[in-house]
């Protein structure tokens, strides 16, 4: 189980628990405005774009080349940007911070 | 005796292979992508160059400025409109920033599909249709199974009476354009006139249909002109019309040719997501999209002038072995799934939301209620553009559905 806060383009905090899937579906499941995961999670829509916390960058691995492409042309990217489809929830993301990128 | 049970062997190796034949769908894109990145075609003395690389492709998409959408209306269409539509298509012949604020006018309405009660009354739509097909002896999948689901479904997100749908049933499939002639206008305006008197109707009676939301609707601080909300509505039923029909039909001559897909399926009913988006790559139900060059630019090593025609080609990118692998196979449970079927970018289609519930929609019935589709005859929908031949469907295809129980 996992604790993760999504914080929206509004300042709302929302933290939610999860266990398993990917968090973009854990803040679909909650409707988490601002994610919303059209393609499912295949990495072909970039509609649950986020900003990791930088100290908690370090927990969430690096991009894949076709999550990089895909952020290439997503607005307001940053470093710490990432799809939430391509995190998946595990007890090492537990704390984990994000902000929704729209 | 053993010749004929030979013989009999054979006929059905050579029917399953029939069958194997049309769940295929060939990329004919493969060396011109490899070797150049792009080909060429004329279309009505308007020549496109068309790119076939996943990366252009979204580049291009991506740069509004250098490949806008908002030319003369019916140009980025190939083949081109301009002599038979005057109307703006919105927002896809707009470009940001006016396009952003259409959008934003219409993006919730066509996000209706993704709430629990649509996906119900959807399935309910699904559920009549595949009754009616396993009860029928053989069905032409085409006019009989996909055009009508694609207009009683399309009534939903118009959030009209299904009766409706019987109207745009009866057009046929080739309402919308002469199939031979992209000229005839006379096609065209059974529409054009049709969404007149749906407009000039839902002024008089205002109703919770798209028509009287769009009539409410303030943009920027004023209402939408009759032109402007015709442009909406052409476009919703034009861009959702072939495409949801060949999505539908590929679908089913898909599971005819891979009996074993939809065990797979029934095994594993979380994959229908998946599945979903991955037999949308395969199809690739549109298959290119025109920009105009706005300023000389450089494309795949060759000079583009200012105001010629590109096109985005969906169908190749589908296809582009540097993003995807095996992508001349269908991987039901593709995990990373980059494709570009729905267009890419500002112009991502508005009706996705819809067609990919209708599709996961259709294949939650066929897991639950169909064994196996036999396909009887086929004749397949070539598109012809330039050097390039392209399977994009069925003209027609007669089934025969088996029921599960």
């Amino acid at each position: 189980m996992a604790k993760i806060t999504f914080i929206t383009s509004q300042g709302e905090h929302l933290t939610l628990e999860g266990h398993t899937g990917s968090l973009m579906e854990l803040a679909v499941e909650h409707g988490v405005p601002g994610i919303d995961g059209d393609c499912g999670g295949v990495c072909s829509c970039a509609t649950c774009h986020v900003h990791i916390s930088p100290e908690f960058m370090p927990l969430t691995g690096t991009r894949s080349e076709i999550e990089d492409d895909m952020l290439e042309f997503a607005e307001n990217t940053s470093p710490y940007s990432r799809l939430a489809c391509q995190l998946t929830i595990s007890e090492d993301l537990d704390g984990l911070v994000l902000k929704v990128a729209r | 005796m053993r010749n004929q049970h030979k013989s009999r062997f054979l006929h059905q190796n050579m029917a399953l292979h029939d069958e194997m034949k049309y769940s295929e769908f060939p990329d004919p894109f493969d060396k011109a992508r490899k070797e150049q990145g792009c080909g060429e075609m004329n279309d009505q003395d308007d020549p496109v160059l068309m790119l076939l690389r996943h990366k252009d492709v979204r580049k291009c998409a991506h740069n509004w400025k250098t490949f806008q959408s908002g030319a003369t209306p019916g140009r980025i269409v190939v083949p081109s409109e301009v002599h038979i539509r005057q109307t703006r298509q919105i927002p896809f012949e707009v470009d940001p920033p006016q396009h952003t604020a259409y959008r934003a006018l219409v993006e919730d309405w066509f996000r209706r599909p993704l709430q629990p009660w649509y996906e119900q009354k959807l399935g309910a739509l699904i559920q009549r249709s595949l009754e009616e097909a396993l009860s029928a002896e053989q069905v032409e999948l085409v006019r009989e199974f996909s055009l009508p689901l694609q207009s009683r479904a399309l009534t939903l997100l118009l959030n009209i009476p299904l009766s409706e749908a019987e109207t745009w049933i009866s057009w046929g499939t080739h309402v919308f354009r002469s199939e031979d002639n992209p000229l005839d206008s006379s096609k065209a305006n059974v529409l054009y006139d049709y969404i007149d008197q749906q407009i000039a109707r839902a002024m008089a009676q205002p109703g919770e249909d798209l028509y009287s939301h769009l009539l409410a609707a303030d943009f920027q601080g004023r209402k939408l002109t009759t032109e402007e909300i015709k442009g909406v509505m052409i476009l919703t039923f034009a861009g959702g019309r072939d495409t949801v029909i060949n999505a539908l039909t590929n679908t089913l001559a898909y599971f005819a040719g891979q009996p074993g897909a939809l065990q797979f399926l029934r095994q594993q009913p979380e994959m229908i997501g998946r599945a979903t988006e991955e037999l949308v790559r395969y199809f690739s139900p549109l298959t290119h999209m025109g920009r105009v060059v706005t300023e000389d630019t450089q494309l795949c090593g060759r000079r583009v002038k200012a105001d010629s025609r590109i096109s985005l080609c969906w169908a190749s990118a589908n296809r582009d072995e540097s993003v995807f692998e095996r992508p001349n196979e269908v991987i039901l449970d593709r995990k990373v799934n980059p494709h570009v079927a729905f267009g890419f970018s500002h112009h991502k289609c508005l009706g996705a939301p819809h067609a990919r519930q209708l599709l996961k929609g259709l294949m939650h019935g066929l897991i639950e209620q169909v064994q196996s589709i036999e396909i009887l005859q086929a004749e397949e929908n070539m598109e012809h553009w330039g050097e390039f031949d392209r399977k994009v469907g069925f003209r027609r295809i007669t089934a025969r559905f088996h029921s599960l129980s």
